[in-house]
């Protein structure tokens, strides 16, 4: 079962329910951070890592012997990633979508790939809890292909987390795509209202089944509230406004640790997931 | 021309709230919402619209199954695997918009055309002008509809001889942020005092160190944890970070957002309300807002 925990907005609390959810869970679960640009989750459950892969994506390598500066690679690319000039192929890796088109359409055969890292993936666990995050190496802008390798991980029979990143555009897609369930977590304020309405969009442009998890409930007003009764969307859990949970928080701890009953919410915020996944309530 | 970049790494630290309290003090200024993804500052800006542009980002392949012989080639040629069979046809939330099977289909049976991705305005505030967008839902090339507004605001800039622009930027370090940094001034990163406040802090720091962007730092909600503040300034100041200031958790930012106004509007005295200005006085003593950059 894949559970993705998104937002919109950012500094929501994605992290703080994909971390407890985890550990309230604590056995048969594996915690997916996809926030690759940010990734927090490991500040909360402090996973021992044991394996580390690079990401790679093949960008382009002209051989100046072949090439006769026909322009064929650089009128196929559309990321502007090739240019030529006169007698001399310049090429911008960090443009390249890694499509290999110049390859395929190199009438002379002058275009080879080599590996450029995107970023990396590691692996390890947290107590009993499978762990995952990837890291976007500083000024690469592709972590859609991250996401995605992570994502490949996925474990049947097993409760995947996937901690999204903020936003409703490509990597945000990538982390939802096929989920059994979308926690979308938000707070009552206009900001939170505003992104929400984003993020439902998104889960239902992609026929996905979701839930609403109000984070800092008190501190603003009642809209978000009115919006999830007018979408139809269910609130599955109100986590209060509160200074120990944000003090718990701001240290790197777990609430459903140090508050207990908060494990009990967790565990009852799961089965009612469950009952609205995709899967129904066999899943586990 | 200066441009300053309000960034964050981790979200909802306050990007937004502040850029809307630095309108208010600023003489004369464009304001431009880079997070085009999930834009707020709308929200306490009250735009009027003046102009609307669709944005046209990219685009898409589609297969026309009336000359598609089957062949194969384009699902095998597709590196996004968003093409699948029977019938062959183009998945919209996979395609890159590449063009390679559109390129190379032998019978020409694939179609490519533009698509709207999104939408942006010009409009009016009681601030000054500002240029927004909104990406459309599951959309890419967020980086380009960045890299759009704020060309736009640079126009607006030079029309009205206006001297600054201030940038909403995008959480993150990826393809939107970068795309909202290049050529600016300096950034300011809004930091808050939390393990993960320190993380996204050290990431986004090294990705403007990276594209050589001068960097400021504050923290918000700093007495949320003293301890934690006094660590990110020190670590702020290792890494020639300059810091300009802390914000004390304050209410009030809350009660301004639903107000639709700045915290300097509803709270220009309070403590988060002069720290605020203290902030941006810093920010614009720092030597890199002095240089003039071309638009």
């Amino acid at each position: 079962m894949n559970i993705s925990i998104a937002s919109g907005k950012g500094g929501t609390g994605k992290t703080t329910v994909a971390t407890n959810l985890a550990f309230s869970l604590g056995k048969n679960v594996q915690l997916m951070d996809c926030d690759v640009e940010e990734p927090n989750s490991h500040l909360f459950l402090n996973p021992v890592f044991r394996e580390k892969e690079p990401v790679i994506a093949p960008i382009p390598v002209i051989d100046d012997t072949k090439c006769t500066y026909c322009k064929k690679c650089m009128e196929i690319c559309r990321f502007g990633a090739i240019a030529v000039l006169s007698e001399k192929v310049v090429t911008f890796p960090e443009l390249c979508h890694s499509c290999g088109g110049c390859k395929v359409i190199c009438p002379e055969e002058a275009i080879s790939e080599s590996p450029r890292e995107l970023g990396y993936i590691e692996t390890g666990e947290a107590g009993n809890i499978s762990f995952l995050q990837g890291y976007l190496t500083i000024g690469q802008v592709m972590s859609p292909p991250i996401i995605k390798k992570i994502r490949t991980y996925a474990k049947e029979g097993m409760v995947n987390i996937i901690d999204a990143p903020p936003g409703t555009s490509c990597p945000v897609i990538a982390a939802m795509k096929g989920a059994d369930f979308v926690l979308l977590v938000t707070e009552p304020t206009p900001f939170g209202l505003n992104d929400l309405t984003l993020a439902v969009e998104a889960v239902k442009t992609m026929n996905l089944p979701c839930g609403i998890v109000i984070n800092r409930a008190g501190m603003g007003n009642d809209d978000v509230k009115k919006y999830a009764e007018k979408e139809g969307v269910e609130v599955l859990m109100e986590i209060p406004f509160d200074r120990e949970i944000a003090r718990v928080y701001a240290n790197g701890g777990l609430i459903a640790e140090k508050i207990p009953e908060y494990r009990e919410k967790f565990l009852t915020l799961f089965d009612r997931i469950k009952e609205l996944s995709s899967i129904g309530v066999n899943a586990e | 021309m200066k441009e300053l970049v309000i960034l964050s790494g981790k979200g909802g630290t306050g990007k937004t709230s502040l850029t809307a309290a630095f309108a208010f003090f600023s003489k004369s200024m464009v304001l431009c919402d880079a997070d085009v993804d999930a834009a707020d500052l709308h929200l306490l800006m009250e735009p009027e619209v003046k102009e609307k542009h669709d944005f046209q980002g990219g685009n898409e392949a589609v297969i026309n199954p009336d000359k598609c012989t089957e062949c194969g080639l384009c699902m095998e040629l597709c590196r996004f695997g968003a093409i699948s069979e029977d019938p062959y046809k183009v998945d919209p939330m996979e395609c890159e918009g590449c063009g390679v099977c559109y390129d190379l289909c032998p019978e020409g049976a694939i179609d490519f055309p533009l698509k709207t991705c999104g939408e942006w305005y010009i409009s009016d505030t009681r601030y000054g002008p500002m240029v927004h967008a909104r990406l459309g839902i599951a959309e890419e090339n967020s980086g380009r509809l960045v890299a759009l507004v704020r060309e736009e605001a640079r126009k607006i800039v030079q029309r009205d001889k206006t001297d600054l622009i201030l940038t909403d930027g995008p959480p993150g370090i990826g393809c939107p942020v970068i795309a909202s940094i290049s050529r600016a001034n300096a950034v300011l990163v809004v930091a808050e005092p939390s393990v993960s406040g320190v993380h996204d802090l050290k990431r986004v720091g090294e990705l403007a160190e990276h594209f050589k962007i001068p960097a400021m730092v504050c923290v918000n909600k700093c007495d949320l944890d003293p301890d934690r503040t006094a660590a990110i300034r020190e670590a702020a100041e290792e890494n020639n970070y300059t810091y300009v200031g802390e914000i004390p958790f304050d209410k009030n930012f809350i009660e301004s957002m639903i107000q639709k106004k700045s915290i300097i509007e509803t709270g220009r005295d309070s403590d988060a309300g002069v720290a605020v200005k203290k902030i941006w006085e810093n920010v614009m003593e720092h030597p890199a807002m002095k240089i003039e950059r071309l638009v």
